[in-house]
């Protein structure tokens, strides 16, 4: 068992996500390149940046998709680089994905129990010969889901199947499912593409509270500066793989380099 | 959820477990024909197939066709353990289960070899690597020595020379049936499934994958193993060349009949498909016999035409058997037809 010694910041918080001079490199390509991210508990942080930016190659990282050339991360002190990405997630890390990756054929309340598996025990026998363990068990997936639900209000689509639900909800779904595996951080990966305002401002509600609710870290790529400036407190912007600017909110989108890179001179 | 133990979770079992008596009751009454107890036999064995094909096919969504590789193996392996051991123990149930535990057995580590590939592969790649393995075990079986597997000639086994053998085909239909829809209707099917839907989303739900698809690939070979050694049971002689791909195609179309994750469809189109078999031999003689591998092809294509074509899909709606039996279903699939649209 590594060592696990919990980090924290100079005004005494703990530090969530430390990583440390990230990199990846394909072939002749550096995507993501001396990448440092330092995220306290409860925050909600921004990862912005243009198009090919490498903010999701970060989360892959991060979830262990990839393994970083060079660099480490670690969650509440803990190494976590080079895990396998069912590790990361039993770890804390849970994620969404850019396009929504549901369990398409699954029920929605389903989709969230498999989220839950890892947290109430039940082997495989137990299951195959019924008993009371499964029976015990499987009520508690399906009422802790159900309570789930309610919090995103999805309970009243329950028994739908997951490919059958409108966007909006299909991409709220994913954030239950996420928060199913009980992460310590929640990774969003545009959470607000193809939205309407509507359902953006919807989501922005959403992801408020289960900040509150479940007192959880979020790191958020977005494109949707109305979205990124509403609810994010810090944020990274990300150039050619490169952290191009990083500090609160308001002081970074009046970054000149910034706008220069998002919008052009 | 619906009720933890609802009626409808168990009506397979019922129905199988309702002919198995009526069987009985005949047989004991001299109804019961020879002929029609060994078609039993032949369409336990292929439910027992079917199912087991369909963890790995329908549920874990893999492609294999060698899935009469499995069952060649348990054939094999439990027909000469049977063999053994029918001198000093007697041709009776303590033989079966020795036979049963080694072929089911013997099958589950061929099932793990093979899963391991499948953790790298994909699709057709895995499809052709499953099917490869098909061939190399009924090759090995062919070239072995007359005194260990028979080889060419095939292995001599003490057929069950009872009458009511179908009815330990059946127990085993019920255990096969047990286990897998045990499997599947719990957390662990639902990680089966998951993965089957999305890969990358179930390992980023903490899913352990390379488990899953494991226990997938095992469990499913270890029943084709206890088919085979069934099918060891109910021949004198256990020839190599009927577990060729043919074969393993044939369970495949069994189960892509069926409805893929359809486990009460696989066990239908087992049957249909035993029946349909049997009935073109007996009718098609003489000449008109290579016409039966036609009308086979025919009628199979016709029905996964009427069970996928887009243009037939009103026509599908307004004849939905699933419909008549549920309105209350049908009312829900259609206003999440109208979410749907609504966006």
């Amino acid at each position: 068992m590594a060592e696990v010694k919990k980090i924290y910041a100079d005004d005494g918080r703990e530090i969530v996500l430390k990583a440390d001079h990230l990199c990846i490199q394909f072939g002749g390509l550096k995507a993501v390149d001396n990448v440092n991210l330092e995220i306290k508990k409860g925050e909600l942080y921004g990862l912005i940046g243009p198009n090919g930016a490498g903010k999701t190659t970060v989360f892959n990282l991060l979830t262990g998709v990839y393994k970083p050339t060079l660099g480490r991360f670690y969650l509440c002190g803990e190494d976590l680089t080079g895990k396998t990405p069912a590790e990361m997630n039993k770890k804390g890390i849970a994620r969404t994905f850019q396009n929504i990756r549901l369990f398409n054929n699954l029920t929605v309340i389903e989709n969230v129990m498999v989220g839950l598996a890892n947290q109430i025990p039940c082997n495989l026998v137990q299951s195959v010969f019924r008993l009371p363990r499964h029976k015990k068990s499987e009520k508690e997936y399906y009422e802790r889901a159900l309570e789930l639900l309610k919090v995103f209000n999805l309970d009243e689509y329950k028994d739908y199947l997951a490919a059958n639900l409108p966007y909006g909800k299909q991409r709220k779904l994913e954030i239950a499912r996420a928060m199913a595996t009980n992460p310590k951080l929640l990774l969003l990966d545009e959470p607000a593409a193809g939205m309407n305002p509507n359902e953006t401002q919807e989501l922005m509600d959403v992801i408020s509270f289960i900040r509150k609710e479940f007192d959880i870290t979020i790191l958020l790529i977005e494109h949707d500066m109305r979205l990124v400036g509403g609810i994010c407190e810090k944020l990274t912007v990300l150039n050619f793989g490169t952290e191009l600017a990083v500090g609160e909110t308001s002081e970074v989108l009046n970054n000149p380099e910034v706008i220069k890179a998002y919008i052009g001179e | 959820m619906k009720k933890f133990t609802s009626f409808k979770n168990y009506i397979n079992y019922s129905v199988i477990g309702l002919i198995t008596v009526v069987c009985v009751i005949l047989s004991l009454s001299g109804v019961l024909k020879a002929s029609t107890a060994i078609l039993l036999e032949e369409i336990a064995i292929k439910i027992m197939l079917a199912v087991s094909l369909s963890l790995v096919v329908g549920f874990l969504g893999e492609l294999s066709l060698g899935h009469a590789g499995f069952m060649c193996v348990g054939a094999y392996l439990g027909g000469k353990v049977a063999a053994i051991l029918a001198a000093p123990l007697g041709n009776g149930i303590l033989t079966l289960v020795a036979a049963l535990a080694v072929g089911g057995i013997c099958a589950g580590v061929c099932g793990f070899l093979i899963g391991l590939p499948a953790l790298r592969l994909k699709g057709d790649y895995l499809a052709i690597t499953t099917l490869a393995f098909g061939e190399i075990v009924r090759t090995i079986f062919l070239n072995t020595s007359e005194e260990s597997f028979g080889g060419p000639i095939g292995l001599a086994t003490p057929r069950f020379n009872k009458e009511w053998f179908y009815v330990i085909c059946f127990v085993m239909v019920l255990i096969t049936l047990f286990v897998i829809q045990n499997l599947i209707r719990s957390k662990h099917g639902r990680a089966i499934k998951a993965i089957r839907d999305n890969e990358i989303a179930a390992r980023a739900t903490g899913i352990n994958v390379t488990r899953y698809k494991l226990i997938g690939f095992i469990l499913s070979a270890v029943f084709a193993g206890l088919a085979g050694v069934l099918y060891s049971y109910t021949k004198f002689n256990v020839s190599s060349q009927i577990f060729d791909y043919n074969y393993s195609i044939e369970i495949l179309v069994i189960v892509v009949l069926g409805g893929m994750g359809n486990i009460n469809g696989s066990i239908v189109s087992a049957v249909f498909v035993t029946f349909l078999n049997r009935e073109l031999a007996n009718i098609l003689t003489g000449n008109l016999a290579v016409l039966k591998d036609i009308i086979y092809a025919v009628i199979l294509i016709a029905i996964v035409i009427y069970r996928n074509a887009p243009a037939l899909k009103g026509f599908r709606e307004k004849y939905n058997i699933k419909q008549l039996f549920s309105k209350k279903k049908a009312a829900q699939e259609s206003s999440e037809e109208a979410v749907k649209e609504e966006n």
